[in-house]
């Protein structure tokens, strides 16, 4: 239909974009997983294992990947119980308010991240707003020290962030159920309740998914979130790399960290849009 | 004909039991008044087509009798009870959906025994009746598929045994046959029929289709914007049609305005005897009631007749439809059995009992 030269025409910018600003870096990451630090701090270009040694042999390492697993399953968890009956209020009955409210879920997304992990930073600390509230209400005598700078900071604030998107996708399979097929449950004698979990949940199914995938992708990755309010025991894989990639100056260790980490989500991403497709029926 | 059937179809109706009581039932969306005072008896192992246009609040009212809609006003009674307070998942009632509304992410067997599940039954007893609702649609061999896997036709027995496995005291439909090509539309309409004389239970059938109403149906209630226009058997309806808009709306007619004064009816120049009361008249004749004279035995006796001109004929396989014109500028339509091309002038013919009174249909708005 088109010319040849036209076709090559189109396809090479963003050939190229994905080249040069993905592949590349990609490939250089590769290398350097395999090259090494010499004792005068330089980098050198020999091929070795050692940094992949390093990481399952030294306990810091896979400790903080667990745990960084651990606050993205947490988030996870929480960001589904959260979104998932305000994705299901919003679809079934908003009704005339449901664009209202589905703006007021994308808003925050305008915000910066930034300001928004400050924001928990003014709430959760010891002269924050819940201490200073929880004194004055005579419930607790000293500030909690909990609340900031640990794992449970970690866990709400990106829970908070990545909540919205956990209800998008669930909001959208949810939208797309026909109204009739709840209207059917209903008329052959199921309640409410029956309706909900032998209809609309499992019809949702795919939306639930993509969702835990985002909150759980999002949050294993995340290095802000734990840096700002994580404290020692809150932190997280990413904040290792950047600590590898920078003071510490080992890029290949760094390198090889990134690459496990970039295996694990994109296995997580391909098994998840395989169950995806198993529960889509369309 | 039709008039010695009639009494036959009233008694026979008469004798059953009323199941369903639709009392006085209006329903505005807004500001549009969809339904306005409709009142309905439907008898036990009655089938019960509810006749109209798109828009004339047909699927409106069958949802008001599942459950789905609430009506402003009016009360629907089951044997006695009132139905329309109770939920849709309170009522012996099913449905049977326009596009079927199968579960997708069940099998054909899970699909239809899923009002069985819900209700808890035993699991011996929901997997007996499921296989005995699949070999009354005769969809034993699909079982195990998914609704996605199969035809718009098979989806329509599934969703029927869907619905009848649950031993309904009543089952809706709305416009179920809709979505079917032509032929298999009339495959459907003789086994929906049979197969609703073999279960015995009250059919409520929703379709803007005429001649579906009359192949089905014990009784048509024709519904013509919120408001029932009349409610008969299908021959009833047929030849004694109450308005302007039945007439006209089931099958094809022609409407003839005129007078009728001391015991003789006048049309143009058409004249005949009747026992009506004085004043405009309003007739129904049908086009095949119009006879052309047979030239060797004449006229009927009481016949009315008239000379008239073709101007156009149309075929329509067994039968052909012809425009006639009168000397006074009278077009009639008249059906014929198909000839040789006829031209010019004909002798025709009526009786007077074949043009019905019928009533102006009001403006409704």
């Amino acid at each position: 239909m088109f010319s040849r030269a036209y076709r090559t025409a189109i396809t090479l910018p963003p050939l190229l974009w994905v080249a040069v600003f993905l592949l590349v870096p990609y490939a250089l990451l590769l290398c350097y997983s395999f090259w090494s630090v010499s004792p005068s701090q330089t980098i050198t270009h020999s091929w070795t294992l050692d940094n992949y040694r390093e990481l399952f042999r030294v306990n810091v390492y896979l400790q903080t990947l667990f745990r960084s697993m651990w606050i993205a399953a947490r988030v996870m968890i929480f960001s589904l119980l959260l979104g998932y009956p305000l994705a299901y209020y919003l679809s079934f009955y908003a009704g005339a308010r449901k664009d209202l409210f589905y703006q007021l879920v994308i808003i925050p997304l305008w915000v910066s991240y930034l300001v928004r992990a400050y924001a928990w930073k003014t709430i959760l600390g010891s002269d924050g707003v819940l201490n200073t509230l929880l004194q004055y209400l005579h419930l607790t005598k000293h500030p909690l020290e909990f609340l900031l700078y640990s794992p449970f900071a970690v866990v709400l604030t990106l829970t908070h962030i990545y909540t919205p998107f956990a209800v998008l996708p669930i909001y959208a399979a949810l939208e797309h159920i026909p109204r009739n097929l709840v209207e059917a449950s209903s008329d052959l004698g199921a309640s409410p309740l029956q309706t909900f979990w032998r209809v609309i949940f499992p019809l949702s199914i795919p939306g639930v998914l993509a969702g835990a995938t985002f909150a759980f992708v999002l949050s294993l990755g995340d290095f802000l979130a734990p840096l700002l309010l994580g404290g020692p025991s809150g932190i997280m894989i990413s904040n290792i790399v950047v600590s590898l990639f920078g003071a510490a100056y080992n890029w290949p260790l760094g390198a090889a960290i990134s690459l496990c980490m970039l295996l694990l989500v994109v296995s997580l991403l391909f098994l998840s849009e395989k169950l995806e497709k198993k529960w889509s029926f369309r | 004909m039709a008039t010695t059937t009639e009494p036959v179809v009233r008694s026979a109706r008469s004798g059953l039991q009323e199941l369903l009581s639709i009392r006085n039932i209006a329903k505005s969306f807004g500001k549009t008044r969809v339904l306005r005072d409709i009142s309905l008896e439907i008898a036990e192992g009655e089938f019960l087509t509810i006749l109209g246009e798109s828009g004339s609040g047909k699927t409106t009212l069958l949802r008001i009798i599942a459950g789905f809609e609430n009506a402003n006003s009016g009360e629907i009674l089951m044997e006695g009870e009132r139905l329309d307070l109770l939920p849709p998942y309170r009522r012996r009632v099913n449905t049977v959906f326009q596009h079927y509304a199968l579960f997708p992410h069940l099998t054909v067997e899970e699909n239809v025994g899923y009002g069985l599940r819900v209700a808890k039954l035993p699991k011996a007893e929901i997997a007996a009746r499921v296989t005995e609702a699949l070999a009354m649609v005769k969809m034993t061999a699909f079982a195990k598929s998914k609704p996605g896997k199969i035809s718009g036709g098979q989806q329509q027995r599934i969703a029927l045994a869907r619905a009848l496995v649950n031993r309904p005291r009543l089952l809706l439909l709305d416009e179920p046959l809709s979505a079917l090509d032509a032929n298999l539309r009339r495959q459907m309409q003789v086994e929906l029929k049979s197969l609703q004389r073999e279960v015995g239970i009250s059919f409520v059938f929703v379709t803007h289709d005429q001649e579906e109403a009359m192949v089905m149906s014990d009784r048509v209630a024709l519904l013509r914007m919120g408001e029932l226009e009349q409610v008969a058997s299908p021959r009833e309806i047929y030849s004694h049609p109450a308005t302007a808009y039945t007439a006209q709306f089931i099958g094809h007619t022609n409407l003839l305005r005129g007078e009728i004064r001391a015991g003789i009816a006048r049309c143009n120049s058409l004249s005949w005897k009747v026992g009506l009361p004085e004043g405009p008249a309003l007739f129904s004749l049908r086009p095949e009631n119009i006879r052309i004279v047979n030239p060797e035995t004449g006229s009927d006796v009481n016949a009315v007749t008239f000379r008239g001109k073709i101007q156009h004929q149309a075929f329509h396989g067994a039968t052909e439809l012809l425009q006639v014109v009168c000397a006074d500028g009278l077009t009639l339509s008249v059906r014929t059995a198909t000839r040789e091309t006829r031209q010019g002038d004909l002798a025709l013919e009526f009786s007077p009992t074949d043009a019905v009174l019928v009533r102006e249909s009001p403006e409704r708005g």
